[in-house]
This record gives structure tokens, sequence and C-alpha cells, in this order.
């Protein structure tokens, strides 16, 4: 009795977390424009979708400035990481500290803020403006996935490379960057995602001429959204849906060898 | 890309800064002629400085001049009375604001008071629906439980914008819900426009930060502290009260945080499911800044806002002062 209620319970609410999700993925094939109405299949938004440069450009916009700020923000981060560690106590809290301040401020003010110092260093805002963002935004997320790894690393395994003879930077990419690889990982791909859903950020680094997914979106919303962007979601949706296990089968075969 | 519009040599500029940098780490790596490990954060430190450091001082000088960038207080006394400039402007044309009637503008401080309280009503309500669906996937008995933490992130890889937006055809008087209401024989309600509709589009964005942290927090307890408070004639009530509810604290603290530091800040939400009143403090800022243009009161307004998390932070810091929980997703 207890454990059908239990059951329901979380079945009620993944239901509610994915009613929306359906009902727009289900739209996406609605032949009619109308939201309310279902006027017959219709792959006819996909088609359009290859069609609209706005939708490609976004597109476009959107996964390389994901690509581009995970892996620049992974390199800073990482290397950020390892240096804060092999920091005196005082300015490793300083730099602690640092690293908490956008992490703590809300996404608007972050991005309000940016937005102030383009404007006051008079650098037109547009895809670098919002690349610098997102670095920006991502480095932190990158820092604390690396440092609990090089906590938990046992300092002495460096300083044995180094009494057994391996120069510094030898150990560092022998001892160090391997233990560490997990957490880097973790944070690349986290920095992937945050950056392909930022809007706020996004919204105050660039211009109306170059805008992401979520921009524009956001311009379309005020005269109603059209099914393309909707075809367009369940695509990403389910590509995602598909590199996610893909990395689950991957982590699942290495845990068994 | 014909419509980016940036010099290309910023592009370059920056290249050549990573690439730069990426020589200095391979070079150290490789050779490492006595370089101090400690150096590799200085990227880092330079980047914070100009990207957080110096924005967040810009925010602070605009919060405390005036256009004419004088030193002034003007802009939180605009957060307290939206008409103060006005008033001021009246007094200096010599002629008495009270009797002109432009009493005090309660609007900015009514819109933070709205915030706030929507805020802790959505960290409520997932508080209470989210607390059982981590106990219940915590559950040893329950096998399923990491595979439910993969669906609930699933969700929130679909763009947040289109999710809320998602709502609104289920919510519209022309929606799903109504649609099946008049099937059923049931009269339509006006579900859209109103603060409810906007307090769902927050609980349905935010209840996953809500559920993992408890979720972590209870699925790393020991089994057997429960086990040895039944063994010892606790009953399953008195276990959950007095052992796994208090350990499971700081999950709970962290989902709070995570929770209510965005939902105060929730922009958008209230602009696609809300009516004319529901404004929440985030709009509040951006309409200061961009459709206001007046840089001033708006970063005075963002450096309330910031007190307030801060504030709100150590509070529940000092509950949980480990900080433990925290690490989830």
């Amino acid at each position: 009795m207890t454990r059908i209620f239990k059951r329901g319970y979380l079945a009620l609410i993944l239901l509610f977390l994915y009613v929306p999700i359906i009902v727009l993925i289900i739209q996406s094939f609605n032949a009619g424009v109308s939201r309310a109405r279902w006027a017959g299949f219709s792959l006819k938004w996909y088609v359009d979708l290859f069609k609209s440069p706005a939708i490609m450009n976004a597109l476009y916009i959107t996964v390389t400035i994901a690509l581009l700020s995970a892996v620049i923000a992974t390199i800073i981060g990482t290397a950020a990481a390892i240096g804060i560690h092999a920091m005196q106590k005082r300015p490793q809290a300083f730099m602690m500290t640092l690293t908490n301040i956008p992490m703590t401020m809300p996404d608007i003010v972050t991005g309000i803020s940016l937005m102030l110092l383009f404007i006051f260093t008079q650098v037109k805002r547009g895809y670098i403006t919002m690349l610098a963002a997102h670095i920006t935004f991502n480095i932190p997320y990158v820092i604390l996935s690396v440092m609990p790894k090089l906590k938990q690393m046992n300092k002495f395994s460096y300083e044995a490379a180094l009494d057994l003879g391996a120069t510094p930077g030898y150990a560092l990419r022998k001892v160090i960057l391997p233990f560490v690889m997990p957490g880097v990982i973790t944070g690349a791909l986290l920095s992937f995602t945050l950056s392909l859903d930022d809007f706020t950020i996004s919204y105050f680094t660039t211009s109306p001429l170059v805008q992401n997914l979520s921009t524009l979106i956001y311009s379309e919303a005020r005269k109603g959204i059209k099914p393309t962007m909707n075809a367009l979601s369940a695509l990403m949706f389910v590509a995602l849906l598909i590199l996610l296990l893909a990395v689950n089968r991957r982590v699942s075969k290495t845990q068994e060898v | 890309m014909s419509n980016m519009r940036f010099p290309p040599w910023a592009i370059w500029a920056m290249l050549a800064g990573l690439a730069g940098f990426a020589a200095m780490i391979a070079a150290s790596v490789r050779h490492n002629r006595g370089v101090r490990r400690s150096l590799f954060a200085y990227p880092y430190g330079l980047w914070m400085v100009v990207f957080t450091i110096i924005p967040l001082l810009l925010i602070g000088y605009y919060a405390f001049t005036n256009k004419a960038g004088q030193f002034t207080l003007d802009n939180f006394k605009t957060f307290w009375d939206s008409n103060y400039e006005m008033n001021k402007q009246l007094i200096e044309l010599g002629m008495d604001p009270q009797t002109l009637g432009s009493a005090r503008g309660t609007v900015n401080v009514d819109t933070l008071v709205y915030s706030l309280w929507m805020a802790f009503l959505c960290t409520a309500i997932c508080l209470f629906v989210g607390y059982p669906a981590a106990l219940f996937m915590a559950d040893r008995e329950f096998k399923l439980g990491s595979t439910l933490v993969i669906l609930f992130i699933i969700p929130m890889w679909m763009n947040f914008l289109l999710r809320t937006i998602a709502w609104m055809s289920l919510l519209e008087d022309n929606g799903l819900i109504n649609t099946i209401l008049s099937a059923i024989g049931l009269p339509r309600m006006q579900l859209m426009y109103n603060s409810q509709a906007v307090l769902l589009g927050m609980v349905y964005n935010y209840l996953p930060f809500m559920v993992f942290p408890i979720y972590n927090a209870l699925a790393k307890q020991d089994g057997k502290l429960s086990e040895a408070a039944m063994d010892l004639g606790a009953s399953p009530m008195l276990t959950f009260w007095r052992v796994t509810m208090p350990l499971s604290l700081p999950g709970v603290i962290s989902g709070i945080t995570m929770v209510f530091m965005p939902s105060v800040t929730t922009f958008f939400i209230p602009r696609v499911l809300g009516g004319g009143n529901t404004e929440m403090f985030g709009d509040l800022i951006e309409r200061t800044f961009l459709s206001a243009d007046n840089w001033n009161v708006g970063s005075a307004l963002s450096l309330i806002m910031m007190i307030l998390i801060l504030m709100s932070l150590t509070l529940l810091r000092k509950v949980d002062p480990e900080g433990e929980g925290g690490s989830t997703i």
C-alpha cells in the first residue's frame, strides 16, 4: 500500500515535469499554427526549420558559444584549480572567495554588470562579448568540479613522483592531470549545458543582431512562438537524450572492466 | 555568419592570448624550469578582475552617482519612493508636492515585497513537494533512485523559455486543461495571467534544485542509523523525525538556497504567465535599465538585491556552517 503510494507520488511529479515537454513535442507535429487545435500530423515545421536562416544562425551561435566557452573555461578553470590548490592557505581562501562571488550573484546582476562593463569600455556587444560572458560564468563551475578531486588526491603521490626523478611538469601530466580528469570532464559538460541553456546573461551581453536560441525565443515570445521553434527544441531534446544514453553506456562499460 | 558584428582582430587577440597561455602551461609542463604551480591561477585571477570585480564596481559606481556623475543617495531614495525625483523637481520649481498630490510611490518596495513573498511561497511548495519525492527516491527498497535523478534532469535540457511557454498552451483559455474541463462538463477556468500561474511556472522550473540536494543528503546516509533506532524501539515516525530528518538538514538548506535565490530574481516567467500586476524584482531591474534607461536607479536596485541575497546566504550558512550537501549537479 505505502509502496504504491510512494511510486504513485513519484509518477505524479514526473508527470508534472514532463507534461509541458510532451505537449511541446506534440505541437511540433501539428499541421496548424494554433496551439490549441490539432489540425493533423505534419512534418512541415521540421522542413521550415532548416529553411529558416534566423533559427539556423541562432543555432550556430548557441552551439559554437557553448563549445568554445566550455573549452576555454575548462582550460582556464583547471589551471586555476591546480594553481589555487598549490597556494598557501591565505591566498587560497581569497581565491575561493573570489570564485564564490559569481556563484552567489543573481544572473540578472551578472548580466547587467557585464553590460555596463561593455558599454563603459565601448566594446560593441555581440558574439565576442557573449562568449566572454559565458566563459565568465562557466569558470567557477569548472573550478568547483576540479577542486574536490585535487583535495581527494594523496599529496604525497606528486612528491613521490618528484623523488623518483620526474620533473614537476612530467609529474603534473602523469600524476595530477589523470587523477583530476573526471572532475575536468564534469566541469566541461556542466559548462556546455549551462551555456546552452543560458538566457538572462546572454540577453544583456549581446546585440539584437547576434542572437542565440534563447534570446531569439525571447524576442519571438511577444509575437507568439512559431511552431518551428517547437520542432527545433524537440530535435535538440532528442539529440541530448541520445548523447546522455551514449555517455551512460560508455560509463557503465568502463565500470564493468 | 554574415550578421555577426565584431572586429576580426578581437578574435585573433583573444585566440593569441589563449594560445600564449596554453603555450605557457605547455612549456612549464614540459620543461618546468622552476615555474611555481600557483602561477596557473593568474590568468583566472586576471579574468575575474576584468569580468567580475570591475563590473561589480561599476554597479556600485552608478548606484551612488547621479546622471552627472556626482555622489548622491537619491537612487536609494527613489527605491523607497518612486516619485522622489519628481517631487524633488517640484520643490526646486517652488511648488509644494503635498498639495500637488504625488505621494510616496511605493511601486519599487511593493515589487520587492511581492518578489520575496513569491520566492518564499515557491521555496515552501518546492520543499513540501520535493522532500517526500527525495525521501521516496532514496528509499533503499526503491532501486530506481539514480535513474529518477536523470529523469529529473532531462526536462531541464529543454530551453527554459520554451518550457515556460509550453505551460501557456496548457493553461490558456482554449488550452488543454480547459478543453478537458469542458469536455467532462465542468466550467472553464481563468488559469493564466495571475500570481498562481507565475508560481506554478516557478515551482516547475526550480523543483529539481530542491530534490537533488535533499536526495543526495538522504542517499549517503548510513542506513544502519535508522535501523539502530528501530531496533531500540522507535516507531518509523519517530525514527524519521529524530534520525533521518535531522541528518538530511544540510541538503534541505542547500535546496532552499538553490531555489530561493534564483526565484527572487525570477525574470521572464511573470511576463509570460503573469498578468499586469505580477511584475517581479528581476523584471523591475531590467525595465529600469533598458526601458526607462535609468542606470543609476537600476544599479541601486541591483545592489539592494545583492545585499538581500548575501544576507539570506549568511543566515543559511549559520544554520549549516559546513555548507554540506551543496555538492549537487
